[in-house]
């Protein structure tokens, strides 16, 4: 029923799967003469680089728990940039978000964690949402630029949290910038509790249940763009604004909500981090989360399934690169933050590069497929 | 083609040296053939006008002139040798300087240093800022150009800083100047500045070419005109032996199978009523001058004009997508003033259907399957939605239906809009707007860039409309098609109505002359307008 063909000819096999696997080929090609660089046996470290991220159950549960975070950040940047907007904040939200959900869990002490969840949930995505909500009023009704305001929101949202941990949330008699730690009974399950639930045992490893939480906050982003009314007004107004005020669109509200929807995704990922694995307030819990989202979203293609299917490749990276530089000496994290940098260049920044010489090749076999449709 | 051209005059007879001449420009974009052959002489030191509609090819032959396109065929000369222009720079190299319509300014530089762009004379700017500032200065006195060469640009108004770009075009040694519509931003003082200072150039031995689409200007400035209609001139006068009706009718042209329009059901209760509305630009310049009218059920009033005249200001107005700053307006039982005004989505609850002249700018979103576009401006209705789920299988059902309808191919409603020809756009727009049975539906340009046999399918369903006692609203820059289907003609000119006729009333040559704002025989012919107005009931 939908056309199998982009408007340029390519088909549509070809740029969503071909495409991505050429670039992230490419991508370790590039990281490959980087290693070879360093000395080091480029084909050895990236095998040990996949097998730390996916070779064994404790592996692929550190590859899943960094997905969780991903995907709540590339969803916010997704939905943000389906109405127009490029919404540089998912780390600030994401820091101020995990402070309410922080501030529930310490607060809600001795409640059990199903009865916290719902209310932590609420509060980080408000948290987070207020945060989006600012810049996306400031962007609709003063046109302050988006991408600054949301740069600026990150650094208040760093300075603010510095001031709350250093001061007023922080543990008595502690000299550490952290909240106390939460009651035990508002801690989410993880891999362990679940398992021990169903009569196994495993190590402590931080996945928890916030990954399904994930992925209904991926099912719910695509119900609610493509399937909605307010999906269409916002996909609308992301396109084609003067269209947006023909067909009686208010675009001002509707950048200002899909801000805010935005930030309480980016909200969430405190769920995951604090109330799922740190069990407190800590700085910078977020960890570049919240950019990282930028890339993920961007090589999803602003899909939910490509969205969970790019976080799972960017939360393998991470704990393959982690193992990477555990195990090889000569290889500082740092060259690992380099191989994540080279992924995210060519998957993101140079995600059409190989598309002409694709469409040279592909294209004699096109005009053939139109025919047999005909 | 079988076209009766206009009595046109051979280009002015008086032997003179040339400043440019241009010889069998022809110009091809794909299937649109831009210029048939062109050939028009400039004289030097003469004000030349260039007349003609949208899209009669007038802007294209001065890209061409300037080197930003290169013509398929055919020569220039500039002072009598044969010139190569390949890009701008090699127009300014031959004394060839373009004022844009839309200016090429940087905003937050002074007016100095905009002067200076491309010419900075140096890798240090202090040397190069003396020497321009001398040269500048010398040229303003020359000129009496009036301009406050170290203010920002932002700071100056429209009047000034097209002063800066004339300005511009002289330091860099123009001899020919290229003018595009430059009245069409200004107010009538700055318009009579810029006159002042048009003379002053031609007086010190400059050429000027100027666009324009009023013919009172050509008729106040110019020594000679020609003028384009489809890509082709049509006619060439020296200004003093012409006149502005003369100018309208070659501009209007005539066909040699006018479609006869079929009279209308007698026409019932106004369903709108428009009083002295006023839109006036964020620019504080009047677009749209105190218009009132009438439109019945079962009426098709067109509205005549050259584009830009006020036209889209009223479409846009009475659709609730711009505000209008006086008057009122009456529509299906409501009333909208400035103070209560009413946005597109109450207007299509009102009843008000609007198919916008800028069909790919805002009827569509050119990346959405069509289906999603056959529900643009709709999504509230609640037959197409299950609660907040919009329920898209059925809008794909009522959009193959809708396809089908009217005609819409490939009658696929998932195939991205882009894909669908200019006219399969338009008919899938129309066919929105017009199958949630509106009571008045305003109407631009219905068959802009749509091919013969969608324009008689659109034209026999507009009329099908009315006899089912609608009202409708048609802007046209057709004559054609305005006489073809309306029941009344409104002619607009400079924003202003400047005439209402009875269907049978009208023909090209008085349309013509309202559409160049020449009313003063209008008494003698139909009577005074209010007459015409209350004529129709």
């Amino acid at each position: 029923m939908s056309a199998s063909t982009n408007s340029d000819g390519l088909p549509r096999w070809a740029t969503l799967a071909l495409l991505p696997a050429i670039n992230l080929g490419a991508a370790l090609v590039v990281s490959s003469l980087v290693i070879l660089a360093i000395g080091q046996d480029p084909v050895s470290a990236l095998a040990f680089m996949v097998k730390g991220a996916v070779g064994s159950g404790t592996g692929l549960s550190y590859t899943l728990y960094y997905a969780t975070s991903l995907i709540f950040t590339g969803l916010a940047v997704a939905i943000a940039n389906h109405a127009g907007l490029f919404n540089i904040g998912g780390e600030g939200q994401a820091y101020v978000g995990g402070l309410g959900t922080g501030l529930v869990c310490l607060a809600l002490s001795g409640w059990p964690w199903y009865a916290v969840l719902p209310v932590s949930v609420l509060a980080g995505a408000l948290f987070g949402a207020v945060w989006g909500l600012v810049p996306g009023y400031l962007q609709a009704y003063r046109g302050s630029h988006i991408v600054i305001t949301t740069i600026m929101f990150n650094f208040l949202a760093s300075a603010l949290m510095v001031y709350l941990l250093g001061g007023p949330l922080i543990e008595h008699g502690q000299m550490a910038p952290e909240s106390r730690e939460f009651a035990e009974s508002t801690f989410l399950p993880a891999v362990k509790e679940i398992a021990a639930a169903l009569g196994y045992r495993t190590p402590t490893l931080p996945l928890n249940l916030s990954l399904i939480l994930a992925l209904l906050c991926a099912g719910g982003v695509w119900f609610l763009i493509w399937h909605t009314r307010w999906g269409f007004q916002m996909r609308t107004v992301g396109a084609n604004e003067a269209a947006a005020r023909y067909a009686g669109m208010n675009a001002r509200t509707t950048i200002v909500v899909a801000m805010a929807i935005s930030g309480a995704l980016a909200g969430l990922v405190g769920i995951n981090e604090l109330q799922g694995v740190q069990h407190r307030i800590t700085l910078n819990f977020q960890a570049g989360m919240g950019f990282t989202g930028i890339a993920v979203a961007l090589m999803g293609r602003g899909h939910p399934v490509g969205i969970v299917l790019s976080s799972l490749l960017f939360g393998a990276l991470y704990q393959g690169g982690a193992e990477l530089s555990f195990e090889y000496n000569e290889i500082s994290p740092r060259l690992v933050v380099v191989i994540q940098g080279v992924v995210i260049l060519f998957s993101g920044a140079l995600e059409h590069m190989f598309r002409p010489a694709l469409l040279r090749l592909l294209k004699p076999k096109a005009p053939a497929a139109a025919g047999q449709r005909a | 083609m079988s076209q009766t051209v206009p009595p046109s005059t051979s280009p002015p007879q008086q032997p003179g040296p040339w400043a440019v001449e241009l010889v069998g420009i022809d110009k091809r974009f794909g299937p649109v053939h831009a210029n048939k052959a062109v050939s028009l002489r400039i004289r030097a030191g003469s004000i030349h006008g260039l007349v003609g509609e949208n899209g009669a090819g007038k802007s294209t032959l001065m890209s061409i002139l300037y080197g930003f396109y290169q013509a398929d065929e055919g020569q220039i000369l500039v002072n009598g040798a044969e010139a190569r222009i390949r890009e701008p720079k090699d127009a300014i190299t031959l004394g060839i300087g373009m004022v844009h319509q839309h200016f090429m300014l940087v905003e937050e530089f002074t007016v100095l240093e905009n002067l200076m762009l491309g010419a900075e004379g140096g890798a240090l700017l202090k040397d190069g800022i003396r020497k321009a500032r001398a040269e500048v200065e010398r040229l303003e006195k020359t000129y009496r150009l009036d301009v406050p060469l170290d203010a920002k640009v932002a700071d100056l108004n429209v009047g000034v800083q097209q002063r800066v770009e004339i300005l511009k075009a002289l330091y860099r040694g123009a001899q020919v100047l290229i003018l595009d519509e430059p009245t069409a931003v200004l107010s009538p003082p700055e318009v009579q500045d810029l006159f002042r200072i048009l003379d002053a150039l031609r007086a010190q031995g400059r050429t000027i070419l100027m666009i324009t689409h009023k013919l009172k200007e050509i008729m106040a400035i110019t020594d000679a005109v020609s003028v384009l209609r489809q890509g082709a001139v049509v006619a060439s006068f020296d200004t003093r032996d012409t006149s502005e009706a003369a100018l309208a009718e070659a501009m209007v042209g005539r066909r040699a199978n006018p479609v006869v329009r079929r009279p209308g059901t007698p026409a019932g209760a106004p369903l709108l009523t428009v009083e002295d509305l006023s839109v006036v630009d964020e620019r504080g310049v009047e677009r749209l001058k105190g218009a009132t009218f009438r439109v019945r059920a079962g009426e098709i009033v067109g509205v005549a004009g050259v584009a830009g005249n006020g036209q889209s200001e009223l479409l846009e107005a009475l659709s609730g997508m711009t505000p209008f700053q006086r008057g009122r307006f009456h529509i299906n039982g409501r009333d909208v003033t400035p103070e209560a005004p009413m946005d597109p989505a109450q207007a299509r609850r009102q009843g008000i259907a609007h198919v916008p002249e800028d069909r790919l700018r805002r009827a569509v979103v050119k990346p959405f399957p069509a289906f999603q576009n056959a529900l643009l401006g709709y999504q509230d209705d609640p037959a197409m939605a299950d609660g907040p789920r919009l329920n898209w299988k059925r809008v794909a059902a009522a959009t193959a239906r809708l396809m089908e309808d009217w005609d819409v191919r490939p009658r696929q409603p998932s195939l991205r809009t882009s894909l669908f020809s200019g006219g399969n756009q338009q008919k899938l727009v129309l066919g929105r707007e017009m199958e949630r049975d509106p009571n008045v539906l305003l109407v631009g340009q219905p068959t802009r860039g749509v091919d013969i046999g969608a324009i008689e399918f659109i034209h026999r369903r507009l009329l099908a409309m009315r006899d089912a006692g609608k009202a409708i609203l048609l802007v046209s820059a057709e004559l054609e098609e305005i006489m073809a289907l309306s029941d009344r003609i409104l002619v607009m000119c400079d924003g202003a109505i400047t005439g209402e006729l009875a269907a049978d009333d009208a023909n090209e040559g008085l349309i013509g002359r309202l559409m160049a704002g020449i009313t003063d025989d209008m008494e003698t012919e139909t009577g005074p307008r209010a007459d015409a107005a209350g004529g129709a009931a």
